[in-house]
């Protein structure tokens, strides 16, 4: 394995010579930048009722129109943004951590608790996930939270497989065995040997999934399963618009738009970055 | 001044295969000096890196310790905890590996290295990276501040190797092993490296534990050798001894067979004729009988054993002689 580890400076040089990977991250700082700061930006507040000016179509008013209240939709766009990627944000680090310790130990550990873990990760992997939310919300009711949760339960064995791979491939590694002869604690090694060496592919995963996950939590509140109504999300946005497709497209334009560029956006700097960090995968799909 | 660093006595290590247990190490015996450099000489397969894998309690998890000690300046390794095993390891023990390619993790530069094998001095960042610069210094390394910066991937194999042995050497061990550390190097950086680890040796005082099939750097580095066939030692004594009037048959035809000894132009290189036996199922007798060409009938029913004061073998036909 001949992997060219460089500063971060050095992999930002090499981002901006891929079109693909230079436009996909300027769509996630768009993104980003929009719903940070989508109070400031939201012409509207997104919860103001205007009956008497439902379902319009796009004017300077309501650059996005009107849902079946009045309500601005590009607010509720903006603001159902940071919905998306608070529970992108919060599910994804929650479970990479959770992934890395689960993995490491399945990969470092002894080879009982290597096979609990697996059987674990596998049971967990085998549940359709929709299925998994239902009765995980049949039993604590819909909330954002639960979202999250369905989403860290069913990440962590992603990232805990990925994890576990890399170090048992690593474990058997001469500068791991070189570490240990030097009186480098299993703590140590982890810490300071095994982690460097997965961060990448685990980075990687990691902008891949964002995608998933908006698309999950998206999913999930299209069917009511997740946040509860008058708060904005992209996934309730396309529901309301749904119903009401007949009368006006621009809901479910504008609820659906976002979700794309959101994957689109995160995709191509993903695998830009798979690219330029780990050339052996190029070309081949997790 | 004349103390023993290590002594291994008796030491027989297996490991538990589905054939039953492959009888790795027989009864070695063996010491290293202080500030000697000794060298063990044997074909694949005969012990060595079960050998130093015991030494350093790195062995593999199906390998037992059947029985037998080895005394580390007056402690006996085999009965210390593992945490005070650990806390000898890269501090009065280091190890210097085979592939420098490989030893050293591709993802951090050397200086985050060298100061990570550091982890039990208390000292600040800089502290520790004056100290690296001065061991890479020591090793002949050009450009030490610019190493540092570096990761493994930018360096050549020899630039890699002398920076393992700059960081094994980084605690001033009491001993060094080298496993093969010039096997995976071409010939002229070999000699570098030997002459090196020769003049790093007279300054820090250590002793070294060489371990090599290549005959030729074995006679330019060591004081004293150790041959070792299928998992025993059968010869062992000063370097020049050994070297020029050997007395193990195996070492005698060891010799024969280095390449550097033959003078004339011959397409037939000369080999030992057979393989390694089983170490499942011993044969009984001496081990070597089978290749020797000289065996008589008590090689066949007796075990030889190492014998002799300073120049030992273990060889019936040397019992003969005296």
């Amino acid at each position: 394995m001949s992997r060219q580890p460089g500063s971060v400076a050095q992999t930002f040089a090499r981002l901006r010579q891929d079109p693909l990977g230079i436009t996909g991250l300027v769509i996630v700082v768009v993104i980003l930048l929009a719903t940070v700061f989508a109070r400031l930006l939201a012409p509207h507040d997104p919860l103001e009722v205007d009956v008497y000016n439902r379902l319009a179509g796009p004017s300077w008013q309501h650059w996005l129109g009107t849902d079946q209240l009045g309500r601005d939709v590009l607010s509720r766009v903006l603001l159902g943004g940071q919905v998306a990627l608070k529970v992108a944000l919060v599910a994804i680090s929650v479970s990479m951590a959770a992934g890395l310790a689960l993995g490491m130990m399945a990969g470092f550990g002894p080879k009982w608790l290597d096979r609990v873990l697996v059987i674990c990760f596998d049971t967990l992997r085998s549940f359709p996930t929709i299925m998994f939310a239902l009765a995980i919300v049949a039993l604590i009711g819909p909330s954002l939270n639960t979202v999250i949760g369905v989403i860290i339960i069913t990440s962590i064995p992603v990232y805990a497989r990925v994890v576990r791979t890399q170090t048992l491939a690593l474990r058997e590694r001469d500068f791991i065995l070189a570490e240990r002869a030097m009186g480098a604690s299993t703590a140590r090694i982890l810490r300071h040997h095994v982690l460097p060496n997965i961060a990448a592919p685990l980075f990687i995963l990691a902008s891949m999934d964002v995608p998933a996950v908006i698309g999950m939590e998206a999913g999930l509140s299209f069917l009511g399963l997740g946040v509860s109504p008058p708060t904005p999300s992209w996934g309730s946005i396309l529901n309301d618009g749904y119903s009401y497709l007949r009368n006006s497209p621009w809901p479910i334009i504008a609820g659906g738009l976002p979700l794309i560029l959101v994957t689109l956006g995160f995709t191509f700097f993903g695998e830009s970055l798979r690219d330029i960090l780990d050339p052996k995968l190029r070309g081949k799909d997790r | 001044m004349n103390q023993t660093v290590l002594q291994i006595r008796d030491l027989s290590v297996s490991y538990a295969t589905e054939q039953g247990p492959l009888r790795a190490l027989r009864q070695v015996s063996f010491e290293v000096p202080q500030g000697k450099i000794i060298g063990i000489v044997g074909e694949s397969g005969c012990g060595k890196s079960t050998l130093i894998a015991s030494i350093i309690r790195l062995l593999a998890p199906n390998a037992r310790i059947d029985s037998g000690s080895i005394v580390f300046r007056g402690k006996d390794l085999l009965g210390l905890s593992t945490d005070e095993m650990r806390a000898l390891r890269g501090n009065e023990i280091s190890i210097v590996f085979q592939d420098p390619m490989s030893s050293l993790n591709p993802v951090l530069t050397i200086g985050r290295q060298m100061a990570d094998v550091q982890h039990r001095s208390r000292s600040g960042r800089g502290e520790k990276n004056a100290r690296s610069l001065m061991m890479l210094e020591r090793v002949g390394i050009p450009d030490p501040a610019g190493q540092l910066r570096r990761y493994p991937h930018h360096l050549s194999g020899g630039m890699r190797q002398r920076v393992a042995i700059a960081m094994a050497l980084m605690s001033e061990p009491a001993l060094l092993i080298a496993d093969e550390p010039t096997t995976a190097l071409d010939a002229t950086l070999e000699v570098q490296i030997i002459q090196r680890l020769k003049e790093l040796q007279r300054d820090f005082g250590c002793s070294i534990l060489f371990i090599s099939h290549h005959l030729g750097v074995i006679a330019e580095l060591c004081d004293e050798v150790i041959v070792m066939y299928a998992g025993e030692v059968c010869e062992s004594g000063p370097m020049r001894e050994v070297f020029l009037t050997p007395r193990h048959p195996y070492t005698q035809r060891l010799l024969e067979c280095d390449p550097a000894r033959i003078r004339q132009r011959t397409r037939q290189l000369p080999v030992i004729e057979g393989s390694l036996p089983s170490l499942v199922e011993l044969p009984r007798g001496c081990i070597f009988r089978e290749r020797c060409g000289q065996s008589f009938e008590r090689c066949s029913i007796e075990r030889p054993r190492l014998a002799g004061d300073v120049h030992k073998s273990a060889c019936h036909l040397s019992d003969i002689a005296s």
